[in-house]
């Protein structure tokens, strides 16, 4: 895939790795991973618990733990102020770039907002910090921004606090804060995990319409495959720290290339096999610290070989768009 | 199944008094449930966060006593019974729980928390010989290795734990198994393999299930017939077929609109509510579900809805004034082909 000619990729992640220092040495819990993210598109970041696709999400906004760091690879954001390698700017150009440029939504509102002010002085704040906006008239942005990301009454709940609101609303004033200064790219981390379905149905169409309306790059982190499926454009499949596999959600879905995958989607009931044994995957993830040599995936592989067990295998295009870290993805079966 | 059913709840009403804002008020957290539980069959059990669930299921195991309304169980209402009656109810419907991290002692070895209910159940497996032998059989029988009786819970995966939990539920040998999410705090992958290790032993021993879950896909999958509730009420119940296929209430017409599935069409017209479920200390009057209905009308405001029932399965029924027609059916539903 062309990266830096292409003048809509908003993000762009290229070999990062994130290390961890831990009691017993250091693990690598991202590996190496390359994506793009262009504007106006949903990009999922697809995989079970510990695969590492918080860490990336965290490793992207700078937000890592200290006892995490980013060790190599590039991290390049491309807004209205030119493109700007995350990892070698300085504080200064990090700084005005979080909110303007990048923003990212959390998981679980009722830690993420201050529960010590007012959401009105939240919402304010991004106005207040990069345009420098007088108290007034932050906090007109920010009734304007209540408004617009559907809470009612944005004129009197601009002086509630966070826990006056209920959960769905709680994700939306964090959306507003996200999106107050449309930013080239949206992370969301599991954005509407912690929902129920009708109130998800909401948040996933509000945040497709800001996508739309501010022509954002959305990085949707989740484990759930149906999400992926109807809400994101192109997807990237996360496995023990590494990317498995990426591409478009109707190709990756369709006629996947990687074993984890067509294993994934084969763990889904679906509704034609009813009562039916459902196919599972066998074994459990590798541990983080003892990651074998060759594919992370070998031991829980149908079609595992030697070759598999002595070399890494490097991410190829099997079709226009559409990589597979496998050594042998004519192989998979949907 | 045989016709009598093995748990029938009548009219089931429960009250908590809750001080709000200063005021007593009441929080109904179920309000005239009635439904029946089959030997052997899975009873899907669907709704959204407060709509009384939990509250049901902790009736139904005598966690809660309800303040009117009946439960019966194999015909003896368990409310009634003391001592060694009320013991030989609880050994007959256990529970698996969500949490598989939370509803273990980590202070316990596996083998410890399969046997610990036959210290109370002292009926069971009276010899220690006979109790080690029946420990392995059901270490075993859930797809953990004998071996592992001496290990401690926080030694195995989350799935494994999620075995250790059914294990134990399964101890007392019991005729009923409520399951609160007993999949959803796992990844994709190990969730398949509880799921059929759930089917596995339904087939073996017969033992019947009430299956809460919020995902509507793993409940198509598991469950005979399905409940769905919306503010302490049951809105709508049915064959699961039938339900999912041509629901007649609004609500669970935009429930399953709502929910992602890979059975979906990809790019498809979605029913999305407005608003958020209403606070359970005040109620909408008349139908609960007319603040987020887009059929409402006058009428649902003032009178209690009737039942509509569904043409094809006389047992399919939602209390609504204007079921779903074919074409908004076909929206929810919205089946790829």
């Amino acid at each position: 895939m062309t990266t830096s000619t292409d003048e809509t990729v908003a993000l762009d992640v290229d070999g990062m790795s994130v290390d961890i220092r831990t009691p017993y040495g250091v693990v690598r819990a991202v590996d190496k991973v390359t994506f793009q993210a262009r504007r106006g598109e949903t990009l999922a970041l697809l995989g079970e618990s510990g695969c590492g696709k918080s860490m990336t999400a965290t490793a992207v906004v700078g937000l890592l733990e200290p006892v995490a760091d980013v060790t190599e690879g590039a991290v390049r954001i491309t807004g209205e102020s030119g493109t700007t390698d995350l990892r070698t700017a300085s504080a200064r150009r990090r700084r005005d770039i979080a909110g303007k440029e990048l923003a990212i939504v959390f998981q679980d509102a009722l830690t993420a907002l201050n529960p010590v002010y007012t959401v009105g002085t939240q919402l304010a704040e991004p106005f207040r910090i990069h345009r420098g906006l007088s108290k007034k008239a932050a906090r007109a942005e920010a009734i304007e921004l209540m408004r617009r990301v559907g809470i009612p009454e944005p004129e009197t709940r601009v002086d509630s606090y966070p826990h006056q609101f209920s959960g769905g609303m709680r994700q939306r004033l964090l959306i507003a804060i996200g999106v107050a200064l449309s930013p080239a790219v949206l992370l969301a981390d599991e954005p509407t995990t912690a929902l129920d379905v009708t109130v998800q149905a909401q948040i996933m169409s509000l945040l497709k319409d800001l996508r739309e309306e501010r022509d954002m790059a959305v990085v949707l982190i989740t484990h759930d495959l149906a999400l992926v499926f109807e809400q994101a454009d192109r997807v990237v499949v996360m496995y023990a720290g590494n990317v498995v596999e990426q591409g478009p959600v109707e190709d990756v879905f369709g006629a996947p290339k990687h074993p984890y995958t067509a294993g994934l989607l084969e763990s889904v009931p679906v509704h034609a096999e009813r009562g039916a044994e459902l196919k599972s995957i066998g074994g459990s993830p590798p541990e983080l610290a003892a990651i074998p040599a060759g594919c992370v995936y070998q031991d829980r592989c149908p079609i595992v070989r030697d070759r598999c067990r002595e070399e890494r295998p490097a991410a190829r295009e099997v079709a226009p768009g559409h990589l597979s870290a496998c050594h042998f993805p004519a192989e998979v079966n949907s | 199944m045989s016709d009598a059913p093995l748990l029938e709840v009548r009219d089931l009403t429960k009250i908590f008094p809750v001080r709000h804002a200063g005021k007593r008020k009441e929080l109904r957290a179920l309000d005239g449930v009635s439904l029946d539980l089959h030997r052997g069959e899975t009873l899907g059990l669907v709704g959204e966060s407060g709509c009384g669930k939990s509250t049901l299921a902790r009736s139904l195991l005598m966690l809660e006593t309800p303040d009117s309304g009946s439960v019966r169980f194999d015909g003896v209402d368990p409310t009634t019974t003391k001592g060694a009656d009320l013991l030989a109810f609880r050994r007959r419907v256990q529970m698996v729980f969500q949490d598989p991290f939370a509803s273990l002692n980590a202070r316990m070895s596996a083998g410890d928390i399969v046997s610990e209910p036959w210290r109370t159940h002292t009926g069971l497996h009276k010899t220690s010989r006979d109790r080690a032998a029946r420990m392995s059989e059901l270490l075993d029988l859930v797809g953990l290795r004998s071996s592992d009786a001496g290990k401690y819970p926080q030694e195995f995966s989350g799935g494994q734990r999620q075995r250790l939990g059914i294990a134990r539920a399964l101890a007392l040998e019991p005729d009923v198994i409520v399951c609160d999410e007993p999949v959803s705090a796992l990844d994709l992958s190990v969730q398949a393999q509880v799921l059929n290790l759930l089917n596995d032993l339904q087939q073996q021993l017969g033992v019947a299930y009430l299956f809460i879950s919020h995902d509507l896909s793993v409940v198509r999958h598991v469950a005979d017939r399905v409940v769905v509730m919306y503010l302490g009420r049951i809105i709508e119940q049915g064959e699961t077929e039938s339900t999912f296929e041509r629901p007649q209430h609004p609500y669970t017409g935009a429930l399953l609109s709502a929910a992602p599935s890979l059975d979906h069409e990809r790019r498809r017209e979605q029913i999305i509510l407005s608003g958020e479920i209403p606070s359970p200390l005040d109620p909408p009057s008349g139908c609960r579900f007319r603040t987020r209905c887009w059929k409402a009308t006058d009428v649902c405001a003032t009178a209690l809805p009737p039942l509509a029932v569904d043409p094809v399965d006389g047992g399919h029924t939602a209390e609504c004034f204007h079921p779903l027609g074919s074409q908004e059916q076909e929206l929810a539903s919205s089946q790829a082909g």
